[in-house]
C-alpha cells in the first residue's frame, strides 16, 4: 500500500516544486502553456468538452424520450428481430423499442452525474481529512502529531482496500441505487484525495514564501487559507480529472454486478452494456455503443488528466 | 536485515487493527443500525428486540468491538447465509482458484509489459512507443468485465479455442492436493489435468491481466526514459561500453526497481478485477462468491471477505517492501 | 463459421491474431474431442442453480428436482413428454370408493443402489420417515412437498402453524403389495405419488439418517450432511450419486448396472450436472462444447441456436405467469396506501385492463406462449371458457381509475434479478413492458428490485404491492394451480373472499371427476371476478442439446429422464 501512497504523495509535491520555481501565478500560466502545446492534452480536452456538452444539453440533443417504449411494436427480442439505424432512429432501437440515440445522450449525463457527484463527495470527505491532518502536523506540536498520525493511519487503511472492492461493500450494504453507486465510487476516492492535500500542503509548509510570511507575523490560519490551500489545488485538479474517469468505469462496473440502479428504464451506459450482451447475437452493437462510450469518455479524462500531470511534473516534462 | 524484516512484520499490526476497526464501524454505520440489513422490512418491535439482544447490540460500543476482534482471533467470522459453511471455510476452499488466476495474470502482465515497455522506450516516439502508450491507456480504460466478455465469445463460442467458463473440465480425472489445479497436475504427473486447467486459465488470465499489463507498460517505459538519462548511464555510453552490457547491467535492473513495487499494488486492482473476471468465467474463486454474496446480501460473507481479502493484500505488499528492501538496501534504513 | 457477425468481425480479426499463438491447442483440443467419444465421456448439463439437497423431500424447487429424477423413483410417475400418470415403481394400483385408501402393487426386483431390496416395508419405512418428521425438519422451507401433499406430521410443532396430519398409516399387505390410507380424499392423489420429492430412499439410508438434527433457522435452515456430502442416500434410479463438488457447483452420477427396467436403463456412463446461473453463459458453453445440453433458453436464443445445429426440442406448456395485486400491507408502513388503492375492485380492473398481455406474448415469450385467462394453462380439466376477460384497453383503465378516485396512483413493483424461470424468461423485459403500460394510464410506478433468493420470501410475506411470479404444475391436476394460491388467506395476495376459498374447499372434497371439474370452472370464473392478480401468460419453457446428442424426451412439466439421453 505505501506505493500507492508513494504514488500519490509524489504528486502532492509536485506543486509546490512548481512554486518553488518561479513565482506566484505565470507556474500555472506555464503549466497551461505547455497543456495547449500537448496533443495529448487536446484529444483528451476535446473528449471532455463533448462529453460535458452532451451530457448538458441531452435534453435538446436527443430527439425522443429516451425512457418510452414508443416503438416496441417494431422490435421482437423473443425472435431476435431488433431495428437497425435509420433517419428517426440514428442508432436504432433497443430491445424495448426505445430510441437508443437518446438513450446514450441521456446516459451521458447519468454517467457526468454519478463522476460528478462521486468525486465531490471523495473530494470534500477527503479534503476534511487530509485538511485536518495536514494543518495538525504542520502547525499543531505534540498533539497536533498525533491527531495526524491516527488520520493518516485510517486513510492508509482504506488506502490498502482496493477500490473497486470498497465501492462493491458499500453499494451491497446501502442496497442498489443510483445515490449508493455515488457513495461508494466516491468513498472509494477519499483516502486518495486526503493523503494528496495533506502531502501537498506539507510540502509547502517548509517552501520559502511560507517562511517568509510566517516570519513576518502574518497569521498561520491566514497563512493556510491564503496560500498553502490554493496553491494545493494543482494536484487536487489533476486527481480530479484521473478520478472523474476512473468514476465511469467503476459505476459501468457496479451496474454490471447489479448494484447500479435498480429502475432499468433510465439509461445509463454500464447498466446499457450489461443488458445488451443478451443480444449480442441479434443486434451486437446494442453492447458496441455503450462500451465505446464508456472506454472514449474514460480515455478523454485520463489523457486530460494525465497531461496535467506532465505538464505539473519538471521531471517528466522533456 | 532481520531487524527490517521484523519491524515490516509489526507494523502490519496497527494496520490490521485499523482495517478491523474501519469494519466494525463500517456495520454499525448502517443506517438503522445491523437489524435493518437482517430482519425484513415489515419486522415486528419484538423481533427486532430479540434480534438485538441475540446480537447483543445494546451492550457498550467497545464491548461489541472487543466481542467482534475477540471472534476475528479465534477465526470466526461467521456462517455464510448462502452455504450455511464458515465463512473462514468457504474463503480457504475458494482462495486457490483466485490465486491461481491472479498469477497467471500477473505472469502474462509482466512477461508482456516488461519486454513491451522496454523496447517502446528504447524506440521512443517509434510505432512501438505509440502503440504500447495508446494500448495502455485503452486498456486502463476498457471495463474488465466487457473485455472478458468479448474474449468468450471471440475464443470460445466463435472459435471455439478456449473453455467459456469454470476452473476444469467437469468429470476429469484429476487428485487435489493443494487445490491449485496447475501445480496439482505438475505434482502428480497428471499432465492432461495440468494441461486443462492452464487452457482454462488462459481466457480470464487475459482479461484480468488488462489493467495490469497497462500499468506495468507504462511504468517500465517510465522509469527506462528515465534511467537512460541518468547520469551513470551515459558515463558508461560514453566509456564505451558494450550496449548490451549497459542495458543489461545498468537500465533493466535500475529501471526494475520501481517496477517491482508496482507489483505489490497491482495485486489489489487483480482482487477487484477478479470479482468482475470470474462473474463472467463462472470461475469459483472468491472473486465470483463476493458477486453472488453481494446478490444475495450475505454480509456475512462480504464483510469477511473483504477483511481477508485486505488482509492478504497487505501481506503481499509487506513481502513485496521485504523483497523490495533485498533488491535495494536504500530501503532499510528508511 | 457461418454466422455472421458484423461489429464482431472486427474484433474476431484482431483476436484471430493473437489465436494463432494458441492454434496449437486448439487442434489438439478438437481432435481430442473427436476420437475420445467413447463410453466414458460424460454427458454435462447445466442448470440455473445449485441443487439444495441429494434428500429430495428436504428441498421443493426445480434444480434439485431435475437431479433427484435420476437418482430416485416414485411408485407412480407421469408418461414421458406427457400429463398422464402411468405406473412407476408400483405396476398397477388401486383405489377405495372415497379416496382414502390406496394400494400399489409393487416391481418385484428392484434394488436401491446401495442393495438394498424394494419392497412394501420399503415404502413403508419412507412414509414413516416423512411422518414422523420433528422439529426444523417440519418447516416449509424443509419439507415443503409433504405438508402440501398430506399435511402435518404425528407430532406437529407448535410454532410452525402446521396443518392436520392427512395421512393415516401404511400397511405392507404382502411383500409386494401395500396400502397407503389418509383421512380425507384429496385432489392430490394420485397426482402426489408421482412427486419426486416423495422418492423412494433405501431403507438403510433412513436407519443412517436417523437422529441427524437439521440446525439452524427454520426459515433458512442448515442442512444435515447426509443430504449435502454423497455417501448415505440411495434411490432406485438409472443413475447413483457419486460425488457434489461444492465449490466446482457440479454433481457426479454414474449408471447404476443393476437398474431394475432394462427399458428404461442409462445409456451414457457418467453424467454431470453442472451449475451456471448466467442465461447467456449457459449457451456460450454450450456453443463453445464445454456443456452437452442446459434448461433455460432464452427465447431470443432460440433461433439462433437451431440455426447453428444445436437441437431444441419444444416442449408443451403447463405454466402460469401472473402479477400479483397484493392488498394487505402486512405491516409494511410504506405500502399502506397502495394496499388501500389495490383493495378497491376498480383498481384491480383498471389495472387488468392496462396491461397488454398479448404483446408480451408476442415480444418477448417463446414461441407456443399464449395470453392466459385464467390462473391455470388451458389444457388441465376445470379451465373455464366462460371467465371475465379484460382485454388491453388504456381508455377504460383511465376511466375506472379517474371514476375510483386513483387519478395519482403510486405503485411499487417488484421483480427479481439475475434469475430466468420457466414461465418467465427475461423477468426484467416483462417488468418494463407492464411499467412502461401502467405508466400511460398515469400509475406512477416505483421499481423494486431483489435477487432471488431475497425475493419468493419478500414477495411471500407481502413486502410488494405488484410482482410477478408464477407456477409450474407438478401433476395434473387443477387443484396444484388454484389451491397453491387461493386455498386460503395468504399475505402473498392478501385477498381475503370466502366465496374462492369455499369452492375451492368444495372442490377439493370432491372425489367425482366430474362435480370436481365444474367446481374448479366456478373457482375460475370467481377468480377473475375478483381479480387478486392478473395471470399473464402461459408458454413453454425451453431447453437445448448439443447437435450430437440424442436428447431424452422433453416434457410440459420439465421432468426429462435423462436415462434416455445417448451420444449419437
Amino acid at each position: 500500500m505505501s506505493k500507492k501512497s508513494d504514488r500519490i504523495d509524489r504528486l502532492a509535491e509536485l506543486t509546490a516544486a512548481r512554486a518553488e520555481d518561479s513565482e506566484g501565478h505565470s507556474v500555472w500560466r506555464e503549466s497551461f502553456h505547455r497543456l495547449r502545446r500537448s496533443p495529448m492534452a487536446i484529444v483528451g480536452a476535446s473528449v471532455v468538452v463533448v462529453f460535458v456538452l452532451v451530457a448538458l444539453l441531452g435534453d435538446i440533443i436527443a430527439p425522443h424520450d429516451p425512457i418510452s417504449q414508443s416503438w416496441r411494436d417494431e422490435v421482437f427480442p423473443n425472435r431476435n428481430e431488433f431495428v437497425g439505424p435509420r433517419p428517426e432512429n440514428l442508432l436504432g432501437l433497443d430491445n424495448m423499442g426505445r430510441d437508443q440515440f437518446s438513450r446514450m445522450v441521456i446516459g451521458a449525463r447519468q454517467s457526468l452525474l454519478v463522476g460528478v457527484v462521486a468525486t465531490v463527495l471523495g473530494l470534500s470527505a477527503g479534503a476534511v481529512l487530509g485538511g485536518v491532518a495536514g494543518a495538525a502536523a504542520g502547525l499543531g506540536g505534540v498533539w497536533g502529531a498525533r491527531l495526524d498520525a491516527v488520520i493518516m493511519r485510517v486513510v492508509d487503511v482504506m488506502l490498502a482496500l482496493p477500490t473497486l472492492l470498497l465501492a462493491v461493500t458499500v453499494a451491497a450494504l446501502l442496497g442498489p441505487s443510483l445515490v449508493t453507486v455515488m457513495i461508494a465510487v466516491g468513498v472509494a476516492q477519499v483516502p486518495i484525495f486526503a493523503r494528496l492535500l495533506r502531502g501537498s500542503m506539507l510540502a509547502q509548509a517548509n517552501r520559502d514564501y511560507v517562511l517568509a510570511a510566517s516570519a513576518v507575523g502574518v497569521r498561520t490560519r491566514r497563512i493556510v487559507v491564503a496560500h498553502i490551500l490554493p496553491n494545493s489545488l494543482g494536484p487536487v485538479i489533476v486527481q480530479a480529472t484521473l478520478v472523474l474517469g476512473i468514476a465511469i468505469i467503476d459505476a459501468a462496473a457496479l451496474s454490471y454486478l447489479g448494484l447500479g440502479n435498480p429502475d432499468p428504464a433510465v439509461p445509463e451506459w454500464g447498466t446499457m452494456l450489461a443488458d445488451a450482451q443478451r443480444f449480442l447475437s441479434g443486434a451486437p452493437e446494442l453492447a458496441v455503443y455503450p462500451a465505446l462510450a464508456i472506454i472514449i469518455t474514460a480515455l478523454g479524462f485520463t489523457l486530460l488528466g494525465e497531461a496535467m500531470r506532465e505538464s505539473l511534473d519538471p521531471k517528466l516534462r522533456k | 536485515m532481520l531487524r527490517f524484516v521484523v519491524r515490516r512484520l509489526l507494523q502490519l499490526i496497527p494496520t490490521l487493527f485499523g482495517l478491523s476497526v474501519l469494519l466494525f464501524a463500517w456495520i454499525r454505520l448502517l443506517p438503522g443500525g445491523p437489524e435493518v440489513a437482517l430482519l425484513p422490512e415489515n419486522a415486528t418491535e419484538e423481533q427486532r428486540q430479540a434480534l438485538r439482544q441475540s446480537m447483543g447490540l445494546d451492550d457498550p460500543i467497545l464491548v461489541q468491538y472487543g466481542r467482534f476482534l475477540g471472534d476475528i482471533a479465534q477465526g470466526d467470522l461467521g456462517v455464510s447465509t448462502q452455504t450455511n459453511r464458515p465463512v473462514l471455510d468457504e474463503f480457504l476452499t475458494k482462495f486457490p482458484a483466485t490465486a491461481e488466476l491472479a498469477i497467471t495474470a500477473m505472469i502474462i502482465a509482466v512477461a508482456v509489459g516488461i519486454p513491451l515497455g522496454y523496447f517502446a522506450a528504447r524506440r521512443r516516439g517509434g510505432l512501438l512507443d505509440m502503440a504500447a502508450v495508446t494500448g495502455s491507456l485503452v486498456g486502463i480504460c476498457t471495463p474488465v468485465f466487457f473485455l472478458a466478455f468479448v474474449l468468450k465469445v471471440v475464443f470460445s463460442e466463435q472459435l471455439g479455442i478456449f473453455p467459456s467458463l469454470s476452473r476444469q473440465t467437469p468429470g476429469i480425472d484429476a487428485t487435489s492436493i493443494t487445490g491449485f489445479h496447475v501445480l496439482d497436475g505438475v505434482l502428480t504427473g497428471e499432465w492432461d489435468a495440468a494441461w486443462d486447467a492452464i487452457m482454462h486459465l488462459v481466457l480470464p488470465g487475459i482479461a484480468l491481466a488488462s489493467i495490469p499489463l497497462a500499468v506495468i507498460t507504462r511504468m517500465t517505459r517510465a522509469s527506462v526514459l528515465e534511467v537512460l538519462d541518468e547520469d551513470y548511464v551515459r558515463t558508461a555510453n560514453a566509456k564505451g561500453l558494450h550496449h548490451s552490457t549497459v542495458r543489461g547491467r545498468h537500465v533493466l535492473r535500475n529501471a526494475m526497481l520501481p517496477v517491482v513495487t508496482a507489483v505489490g499494488y497491482l495485486a489489489g486492482a487483480l482482487l477487484a478485477g477478479a470479482v468482475l473476471t470470474e462473474s463472467v468465467f463462472n470461475f469459483g474463486g472468491i472473486g465470483q462468491f463476493l458477486y453472488q454474496a453481494t446478490q444475495e446480501r450475505d454480509y456475512p460473507v462480504l464483510l469477511g471477505f473483504i477483511l481477508l481479502i485486505a488482509t492478504v493484500y497487505v501481506l503481499i505488499n509487506m513481502l513485496v517492501d521485504i523483497s523490495y528492501g533485498l533488491l535495494d538496501p536504500r530501503v532499510r534504513v528508511r | 463459421m457461418r454466422k455472421h457477425r458484423r461489429p464482431l468481425l472486427v474484433l474476431t480479426a484482431v483476436a484471430s491474431a493473437l489465436a494463432l499463438v494458441a492454434t496449437g491447442c486448439a487442434s489438439e483440443r478438437e481432435d481430442g474431442a473427436a476420437e475420445e467419444r467413447n463410453e466414458s465421456e460424460p454427458f454435462i448439463f447445466a442448470g440455473a442453480g445449485d441443487m439444495r439437497s441429494l434428500d429430495p423431500i428436504l428441498a421443493s424447487d426445480g434444480e434439485t428436482f431435475r437431479v433427484a429424477r435420476q437418482a430416485y423413483e416414485t411408485l407412480l410417475r407421469h408418461e414421458p413428454g406427457g400429463t398422464e400418470i402411468v405406473p412407476g415403481l408400483a405396476h398397477d394400483w388401486e383405489q377405495s370408493d372415497d379416496g382414502t385408501e390406496w394400494t400399489f402393487f409393487l416391481e418385484e426386483d428392484v434394488t436401491f443402489h446401495d442393495g438394498e431390496e424394494f419392497n412394501a416395508d420399503a415404502v413403508c419405512a419412507n412414509f414413516e420417515r416423512w411422518y414422523n418428521f420433528e422439529g426444523i425438519y417440519q418447516s416449509q422451507s424443509v419439507s415443503y412437498y409433504w405438508t402440501t401433499l398430506f399435511g402435518g406430521f404425528a407430532d406437529n410443532d407448535e410454532d410452525l402453524d402446521l396443518p392436520d396430519p392427512n395421512f393415516a398409516g401404511c400397511t405392507p399387505e404382502d411383500e409386494h403389495t401395500v396400502t397407503i390410507e389418509v383421512e380425507e380424499y384429496s385432489p392430490d392423489y394420485p397426482g402426489a405419488f408421482s412427486m419426486i420429492a416423495l422418492g423412494m430412499m433405501s431403507p438403510a439410508a433412513i436407519e443412517e439418517m436417523e437422529g441427524e438434527d437439521i440446525e439452524g433457522d427454520p426459515d433458512d435452515p442448515a442442512y444435515p450432511e447426509y443430504s449435502q456430502e454423497v455417501g448415505t442416500v440411495a434411490g432406485t434410479g438409472p443413475y447413483e450419486f457419486v460425488d457434489w463438488d461444492h465449490d466446482a457447483r457440479e454433481v457426479e452420477m454414474q449408471r447404476f448396472d443393476d437398474y431394475w427396467d432394462e427399458d428404461r436403463a442409462a445409456q451414457i456412463q457418467t453424467i454431470i450436472f453442472q451449475t451456471i446461473e448466467d442465461e447467456n453463459a449457459r449457451m456460450q458453453a454450450l456453443q463453445s462444447g464445454d456443456i452437452h445440453g442446459y434448461d433455460l433458453v432464452a427465447p431470443a436464443d432460440v433461433q439462433n441456436l437451431q440455426d447453428e445445429g444445436f437441437e431444441v426440442p419444444e416442449r408443451g406448456v403447463f405454466n402460469i405467469l401472473y402479477l400479483a395485486f397484493v392488498q394487505d400491507d402486512a405491516g409494511f408502513e410504506e405500502r399502506e396506501d397502495a394496499a388501500e388503492a389495490l383493495s378497491d375492485p376498480d383498481v384491480r380492473r383498471a389495472l387488468a385492463h392496462a396491461v397488454d398481455r398479448q404483446n408480451i406474448v408476442d415480444s418477448l415469450l417463446p414461441e407456443g406462449g399464449e395470453v392466459a385467462t385464467q390462473f391455470m394453462p388451458d389444457t388441465l380439466d376445470g379451465w373455464s371458457d366462460d371467465v371475465p376477460t379484460y382485454d388491453h384497453d388504456p381508455e377504460l383503465a383511465e376511466e375506472l381509475l379517474a371514476d375510483a378516485g386513483y387519478e395519482d396512483l403510486t405503485l411499487d413493483f417488484c421483480y427479481p434479478t439475475e434469475v430466468t424461470r420457466p414461465y418467465m424468461p427475461s423477468p426484467q423485459d416483462i417488468f418494463e413492458f407492464i411499467t412502461h403500460d401502467l405508466e400511460e394510464v398515469g400509475i406512477e410506478v416505483e421499481p423494486d428490485s431483489y435477487e432471488w433468493t431475497q425475493y419468493i420470501p419478500h414477495t411471500e410475506s407481502g413486502g410488494c404491492s405488484l410482482y410477478l411470479l408464477g407456477w409450474t404444475g407438478d401433476f395434473n391436476e387443477a387443484y396444484n394451480f388454484l389451491g397453491t394460491w387461493f386455498a386460503d388467506y395468504r399475505p402473498a395476495w392478501g385477498h381475503d373472499s370466502d366465496a374462492i376459498f369455499d369452492t375451492l374447499d368444495e372442490a377439493a372434497a370432491e372425489p367425482n371427476a366430474e362435480d370436481r371439474v365444474a367446481l374448479y370452472e366456478e373457482a375460475n370464473e370467481v377468480i377473475m371476478e375478483e381479480l387478486p392478480g392478473l395471470p399473464i401468460s402461459s408458454s413453454p419453457p425451453s431447453i437445448a442439446f448439443a447437435p450430437d446428442i440424442d436428447p431424452p424426451t422433453v416434457s410440459p412439466l420439465t421432468q426429462e429422464e435423462f436415462a434416455e439421453t445417448s451420444f449419437e
